[in-house]
């Protein structure tokens, strides 16, 4: 239990009762976590309405699917684990100031360390994670007549007739396999024989609306009623991805090889002006950039404030002190980390 | 006079002292609070994996109740996180409310202003109006 602690008249609450019966230290830390927690939700807010009000945005398990060393197709797994990595490290901090309650200053110690570690691996996870978003895929996107495109895999012929994946090269005149991600927005028009076939085999929704393979289709204009349409169009809504794969001897690979060589614009990666994820909307990866790296750099700061109270536990200055409570307010401001971490995680990687 | 600030029967009160056995009690809800935010987190990304926005529509009904499934699961996380680990829910209710209470109010005004605006937007976008 508490003990009462007689202070100078000069320096003591002069009201009835304090409204809040919370230390000076941990009530101004609160403050500050509210007027920075405004700022994020400003930062997310901007971020919505900016996605809200254009009619396509990027999945983002089709932007965010690779791990560190490994080939293939991991959607989120990697922003997951540095989503646990920060909630662990929550967990460590959490531990070390229930140590310092008990004054018990071994554990403190134990606990702190691990936190401060917990947040090197995800700013460092981070940094893999921007390094990757700004180098981009293998081979980028380009502009065809159809729209913009991922060259979502290439693979050329030698000499001696041996395949190998090409990396980086564009427009090479031997390409043996070809696969084309288009990647134009959320909206087309399916017309003519096209729009026909999908009318009358695709399935229909309660709405009345088609299930198609590239999404749900929405009827603009028949000709005709029933059994009879004759002519109908077909806008497909949340339509994001079509794939095209050819490769030599397909009957579609002068189609598909003839979009790919008469592309007029390429896009490699991303940065402030252009990205190859969203090549119509650029602010996708300013959004990415801003909002990750302001939290970030929360977290980068996180860990040097960790890692000084953590020098102060060792030397010793709250066993005079008396109490861990030091420990109690950094490790608000690393919960807070993680607290905004749980919402970027939701606003920018799941929906 | 004495600091009444310092001098409560609150948890975590600057001077506090926990004993072993209040130690255990507290770190048996803190294993509680990582199992259940690990467990929302592994469900949030199988449904990311399993329901995915590419196949289900941008505008459909299906991925709306995926979005709101998403929303409600990160505020029960962001409650977790606050109300324990911070343990906000831990000190006088005057200082929760003043806290929380302005926050909400003003998130509720942001969100509101978004979605109506970026509605506007896309819909003068769309319409040429």
């Amino acid at each position: 239990m508490a003990q009462a602690e007689e202070v100078e008249n000069s320096v003591a609450w002069g009201g009835d009762g304090s409204p809040f019966r919370i230390s000076y230290g941990k009530q101004m830390m609160w403050f500050f976590l509210v007027s920075d927690a405004l700022t994020f939700g400003g930062l997310l807010a901007a971020y919505g309405f900016a996605r809200h009000s254009v009619d396509s945005w990027p999945v983002a398990e089709k932007v965010f699917r690779a791990l560190p060393a490994m080939d293939g197709d991991y959607p989120l797994i990697y922003v997951a684990l540095m989503t646990f990595i920060l909630i662990v490290s929550s967990v460590t901090m959490v531990l070390a100031v229930e140590a310092g309650h008990r004054k018990h200053k071994k554990g403190v110690i134990k606990w702190l360390l691990f936190t401060v570690i917990g947040g090197f691996v995800f700013v460092g996870s981070q940094a893999w994670e921007w390094s990757h978003f700004i180098h981009g895929s293998h081979h980028g996107a380009v502009l065809t007549e159809e729209g913009w495109a991922y060259v979502a895999g290439m693979e050329y012929v030698h000499e001696d007739g041996s395949e190998q994946v090409v990396m980086n090269d564009h427009h090479h005149p031997e390409i043996a396999s070809l696969k084309l991600q288009f990647i134009d927005g959320g909206k087309y028009l399916l017309t003519g024989a096209e729009a026909l076939t999908a009318y009358q085999t695709a399935e229909k929704n309660e709405a009345g609306n088609l299930l198609l393979d590239d999404g749900v289709g929405t009827v603009v204009k028949t000709a005709g009623a029933g059994a009879d349409v004759s002519a109908v169009d077909i806008m497909v809504e949340g339509k994001l991805y079509r794939e095209v794969e050819a490769k030599i001897g397909d009957e579609n690979w002068e189609k598909v090889l003839g979009l790919y060589e008469g592309a007029t614009d390429h896009i490699q990666g991303a940065n402030l002006t252009e990205n190859e994820y969203a090549p119509d909307v650029p602010a996708y990866a300013d959004f990415f950039f801003f909002i990750t790296g302001f939290h970030g750099f929360h977290v980068f700061s996180g860990v040097l404030f960790n890692l000084l109270i953590l020098l102060q536990v060792v030397k010793g200055v709250y066993d005079k002190r008396g109490h861990f409570e030091m420990v109690e307010k950094v490790g608000l401001y690393w919960h807070f980390v993680d607290l905004v971490w749980v919402f970027v995680f939701t606003f920018f990687y799941l929906i | 006079m004495i600091r009444d600030d310092l001098n409560k029967d609150a948890e975590y009160a600057r001077a506090a002292y926990h004993d072993d056995a209040h130690g255990v009690q507290i770190r048996k809800k803190i294993w509680k609070v990582t199992f259940l935010l690990t467990l929302i987190t592994i469900v949030e990304v199988a449904v990311g994996i399993f329901y995915s926005r590419a196949e289900l529509g941008g505008e459909s009904m299906g991925w709306l109740g995926i979005k709101l499934f998403y929303i409600i699961l990160t505020i029960v996380k962001a409650g977790y996180i606050v109300l324990s680990f911070m343990h906000l829910g831990d000190e006088t209710k005057n200082f929760k409310y003043m806290i929380l209470a302005p926050y909400a109010l003003f998130i509720m005004y942001l969100l509101f202003i978004l979605i109506f605006e970026s509605t506007y937007v896309l819909d003068a976008l769309r319409t040429g109006m």
